[in-house]
């Protein structure tokens, strides 16, 4: 039995060589990239270098840590109020919840860029009602709007999840024992739906303070986030170390406050 | 309470609505005016069409979509199967923790450290055209393996294991116990990761900008192209087609569509890893 059982788990070898080939070799050759320069030879000059992009990395992580606070203070009460519903309620703001996460992301902005623009809809319309043109696109706000918008379902689900999960019975026997709508909110509803929010905050932003596409467009190229700074290193050969070394910098930040996030909540439970 | 919680909802879903209902509005407009309707017409439509670049664009999303999902899926099948099996949990837990690499880390990184491969080892092997079809091939199997082992792994775990082991006593061969008795009752699992993956990879548009070459473009990647140009409703009448093609699937599929099976399967991830 103990043979049968070790031939069987063969079948999992091509995963394993998949990984290893596909997902540990490629990040091997970003720590490898990080400390060569473009001759190949060991350099810590990247390193030394990423002081040049400090501004960049401290606007996108502001940047981004704004967008998912918005997504958040607009996306727990919908949660909150969804997961209220009826059975049929839920289910029609479920696939209208959907299809955004459906449609793809460079159509989303772009609609919204569309639709911001100076020449565009909604200028079209304060016009029309006699107001002056308002200049949106290329602003920080509209980036940061976008940011919110795009990845809006992504905080709304988690939360939305955890809020279903909650006993209506434990709100209930708040209220009986003396909270008023407020408090069972903050003592029962908030901390029980905690590792919801933790997932949509992660799923809000890591996509965000990553993002290239959304501060293309309505940034206008006005500002560089620090995607657009990966994404420029990547498009010629010489610029590749300097740009593996801003993702590895980039991804070990990701990391640690994933995981600092996680511990927090952990310690609470 | 209630009815102020409805207005709260409607209000929030018009904001997430309006952009796109302009969009598909002024695919219509006889002109190139983005800010005005001018007229109605199918005008971007037809000039949609008469360029090829939109089918080939088509073509290939279906065909790495489907060659990749397939992929993924037997690979991440066999894999649930065998990990399960395992009896050394270090391993097993060290095989997941890199297999959910690609779907922790932001996508950018996953595009640039694959093309660092992809390049390099082109580069060693002297090819001139490093990146394409097959490049992008395995990087949508690599972002799509966590989520099909996601789907498959609870099923294998929920199984009663003295099912498989009767069909032994009974006579089967491994081979036929597995074929005959394991996978019919782990395929909810397999077909809700091959729908998952499928659509991750019909998508992506990051991950596949950084590892496709110049001769191999995906719908995504075309809709990256042409809005990198000046702003021109073509781009509208195409993504009009897509959300219309996206909502009608979504209503086929009964209403409980897969793209949500993506979030909660991260949401369990993320459970699971405060729990250990």
């Amino acid at each position: 039995m103990r043979k049968k059982s070790f031939m069987s788990s063969l079948v999992a070898v091509p995963h394993m060589v998949w990984c290893a080939l596909f997902i540990v070799a490629p990040l091997l050759f970003v720590i490898y990239y990080s400390f060569t320069n473009t001759e190949g030879s060991f350099t810590l000059d990247n390193l030394t270098r990423l002081s040049d992009y400090g501004d960049t990395f401290l606007l996108s992580v502001e940047m981004s840590i704004i967008a998912t606070f918005f997504a958040f203070l607009v996306g727990y009460p919908f949660a909150y109020f969804m997961a209220r519903q009826s059975e049929t309620g839920r289910k029609i703001c479920m696939i209208l919840l959907m299809l955004p996460m459906w449609t793809n992301l460079l159509i989303r902005t772009y609609s919204m860029m569309a639709i911001l623009d100076d020449g565009g809809f909604l200028n079209s319309v304060l016009a029309w009602i006699g107001l002056g043109p308002v200049h949106i696109v290329g602003t920080k706000g509209a980036v940061i709007f976008g940011m919110a918008y795009d990845f809006f379902p992504y905080m709304v689900l988690p939360i939305y999840t955890a809020i279903s999960k909650i006993d209506n019975r434990l709100m209930e026997a708040a209220q009986d024992l003396g909270c008023n709508g407020r408090r069972v909110l903050t003592r029962v509803v908030l901390p029980l739906s905690k590792s919801g929010i933790i997932s949509g905050i992660t799923m809000v932003f890591v996509p965000s303070i990553s993002t290239f596409y959304i501060s293309q467009k309505l940034g206008g190229g006005t500002f560089e986030l620090i995607g657009d700074t990966i994404e420029r290193q990547f498009q010629v050969p010489s610029t590749y170390n300097i740009g593996a070394m801003i993702s590895l910098v980039m991804m070990i930040l990701i990391l640690i406050s994933v995981a600092v996030m996680n511990r927090f909540s952990e310690s609470e439970d | 309470m209630k009815y102020l919680s409805k207005v709260y909802l409607v209000l929030v879903f018009m904001v997430l609505y309006i952009p796109i209902l302009v969009l598909m509005l002024f695919s219509f407009n006889d002109t190139s005016n983005t800010g005005a309707l001018t007229g109605m017409s199918f005008y971007w439509y037809r000039e949609l069409f008469r360029s090829e670049d939109t089918f080939v664009a088509l073509k290939n999303t279906l065909i790495l979509a489907v060659s990749s999902s397939l992929i993924a899926t037997v690979i991440g099948t066999a894999a649930s199967v065998g990990l399960s099996r395992m009896k050394k949990r270090y391993i097993r837990r060290a095989v997941n923790t890199v297999t959910d690499i690609p779907m922790m880390n932001p996508d950018i990184v996953t595009g640039i450290s694959m093309m660092l491969l992809f390049v390099a080892v082109g580069t060693m092997l002297g090819l001139t055209e490093k990146l394409g079809f097959v490049t992008l091939l395995i990087a949508h199997i690599t972002f799509s393996l966590p989520y099909v082992i996601l789907s498959v792994m609870p099923r294998v775990r929920e199984m009663d294991q003295s099912i498989p082991e009767a069909a032994l006593d009974l006579g089967c061969t491994p081979l036929q116990s597995f074929f005959r008795v394991e996978l019919p009752m782990i395929s909810p699992g397999i077909l809700s990761g091959l729908i998952l993956s499928f659509t991750l990879s019909l998508d992506d548009f990051i991950i596949s900008y950084f590892t496709t070459g110049n001769d191999f473009q995906t719908l995504p990647l075309l809709i990256y192209s042409m809005t990198k140009k000046e702003v021109k409703p073509d781009i509208y009448a195409l993504s009009t087609l897509l959300i219309v093609a996206i909502t009608i699937l979504l209503l086929l599929a009964n209403f409980s569509g897969d793209r949500d099976k993506r979030v909660k399967k991260k949401i369990a991830k993320y459970a699971k890893q405060r729990a250990e």
